[in-house]
């Protein structure tokens, strides 16, 4: 019996105690499909896996990353970071705090910004995920380019998910999406205080945020052009 | 993180239905998951069945007949912020949203979420601590540990954790009206009703019903005229849970304010309407003396430990400071 045991690789299969397989009926299914008046109100499919006398319910997912559709079957409590990185191998995107403090594994949905650690990878089959490896389009996308040119990094851990993070934000931005420092009625400019209020979610331990902050200015510029 | 047997329901009503097959205790409903995941994640939420309602149509913000807007449930933070209808008309709540998380949470948050967050008092959080909201009658380390992001207001023997939401201080001001549905039916909860004070159950949180799902706000018709402030006082300047929160919306005329709707967060248990404070202020000329005056009552009944005993001075500065800059004439302003 495994309990608690944290890992990055198998992280599905070394967390339990025990296994108890749905505690809701198929008679219980049945009738909520009934009640509803739909055929397809609730979704649950199960592609069980044995191992070691234990049985893990496992779902098969299909996620939308970077353009390129993958199936892959999951437990229902694995993050869409660990889908990432222990599934689909996309170890670009990185796991700081786990608890959405840091902003290290910040990814795109639908073009929106989110903290990737707190998502159920379940929760976003059919959303278009973009993580830093699909943002370069044959050559490197000017907000990668921009951190080269500014030094906007040192260790480079933060960085894809402070770059995802300003990617997201430069859309929010054009959009005129408020923050909490813009004055209704004014003109929206990015100020300093601007960025570093619509920045504040991403932290950087080596503190290479003067070179972080110039860049997302050179890479705003290039994008208006 | 427990294992539990997820399900995807992509309406309301099959929701509710399969919520309500479940014991109380053992299933919960997924939102935006910012504050559920965590939670399950340190252990503190175990649940075996989680219905995953983002699929249930519930994102719509639509204009009421009255002239109030009704906000679905799962409409995110961000979205909600940014409306156009709620930045114009209700500013606070857009301010307030703002002051709350990060861009990267509020894209993910929903409305009902953000109403059904936990506290984030450490020991709540800490499953090895004592906490009688997590283990009823197991006791409260926070009662003499560390306290300082801890509640003044409202609090009881058993539980001085404080209401961590700033939407919610906001919906408080506004007289938000909470639309939740269950296996009974439909009802209405007004917002200040809905989040309980601790006292001897700390560990019952709302008056929702076993089962029942929250579907909508209702916010009322704003009142012409009425201007509004929302500021947060906390440990750094951006991305963190307020010390003090001050949520205000007054209208002058002829010299008096005709309407006064004050609320408070970081200071109570629950998202804080001062109505005592209120009563002083509601048709009075405005002045520093009564500011001062209306602060002392609403703080009066503050009780706080080795380290929050700052929080009540600092509740009563920044309830000051925003009366004076929202009574302040245009000329004062500049």
């Amino acid at each position: 019996m495994f309990h608690n045991v944290r890992q990055f690789n198998g992280y599905q299969f070394l967390t339990l105690s025990s296994r108890k397989l749905s505690r809701l009926s198929e008679e219980a299914q049945e009738k909520a499909h009934l009640r509803s008046g739909r055929s397809k109100n609730i979704e649950t499919r199960r592609p069980n896996l044995h191992l070691r006398g234990m049985v893990f319910e496992l779902h098969s997912l299909s996620l939308r990353v970077n353009g390129v559709e993958k199936t892959l079957d999951i437990e229902a409590r694995v993050s869409l970071l660990d889908a990432l990185r222990d599934h689909l191998h996309l170890t670009g995107t990185k796991k700081g705090c786990n608890q959405g403090a840091c902003g290290a594994c910040t990814v795109l949905v639908d073009g929106e910004r989110i903290n990737s650690c707190l998502a159920l990878a379940m929760q976003y089959e059919g959303r278009e995920i973009r993580t830093i490896e699909g943002l370069a389009n044959g050559e490197l996308h000017p907000l990668q380019q921009a951190f080269i040119e500014h030094d906007g990094f040192q260790c480079g851990y933060c960085t894809p998910g402070q770059i995802c993070s300003a990617v997201g934000m430069l859309f929010e931005f054009a959009a005129g999406a408020p923050s909490a420092v813009t004055k209704e009625g004014g003109k929206l400019e990015l100020t300093d205080a601007e960025l570093r209020e619509r920045m504040s979610g991403n932290l950087c331990r080596c503190g290479a945020y003067v070179g972080i902050r110039e860049a997302i200015l050179q890479a705003q510029e290039v994008m208006a052009r | 993180m427990n294992d539990f047997t997820y399900v995807r329901a992509s309406d309301v009503e099959a929701a509710v239905s399969l919520l309500a097959e479940q014991p109380a205790a053992a299933a919960r409903f997924l939102a935006g998951g910012t504050n559920l995941v965590d939670l399950m994640r340190e252990g503190v939420e175990r649940p075996e069945v989680l219905v995953d309602i983002t699929r249930a149509p519930m994102a719509e913000v639509q204009e009421l007949p009255d002239g109030g807007l009704r906000i679905g449930a799962m409409v995110r933070n961000s979205h909600l912020a940014g409306h156009p209808l709620v930045r114009q008309r209700y500013p606070l709540l857009s301010q307030a949203i703002l002051h709350g998380a990060s861009a990267q949470l509020r894209n993910m948050a929903t409305t009902g979420g953000n109403i059904m967050q936990r506290t984030r008092c450490c020991y709540f959080y800490d499953i090895s601590s004592q906490c009688n909201k997590r283990t009823h009658g197991s006791g409260c380390d926070a009662m003499n540990g560390y306290n300082r992001m801890h509640a003044v207001l409202g609090t009881s023997a058993h539980c001085i954790a404080a209401h961590p939401s700033d939407m919610c201080v906001a919906m408080a001001a506004l007289d938000a009206k909470v639309n939740v549905r269950g296996r009974a039916g439909e009802r209405t909860i007004a917002f200040g009703e809905f989040h309980l004070l601790p006292s001897d159950t700390p560990q019952v949180e709302t008056s929702l019903a076993a089962g029942e799902l929250i579907t909508s706000i209702d916010l009322p018709a704003p009142t012409a005229g009425l201007r509004s402030i929302y500021r947060k006082v906390r440990d750094r300047a951006s991305y963190a849970f307020a010390l003090v929160a001050v949520a205000a919306a007054i209208r002058m005329e002829n010299g008096v304010m005709s309407e006064v709707r004050l609320a408070l967060g970081g200071l109570a248990t629950k998202p804080w309407r001062a109505t005592i404070a209120e009563q002083l202020l509601w048709g009075a000329a405005p002045s520093p003396g009564l500011f001062a005056k209306a602060a002392e009552a609403e703080l009066a009944p503050a009780v706080v430990r080795s380290g929050n005993a700052f929080k009540p001075e600092l509740a009563k500065r920044t309830i000051e400071a925003v009366l004076a800059e929202i009574t302040a004439t245009e000329g004062d302003l500049q």
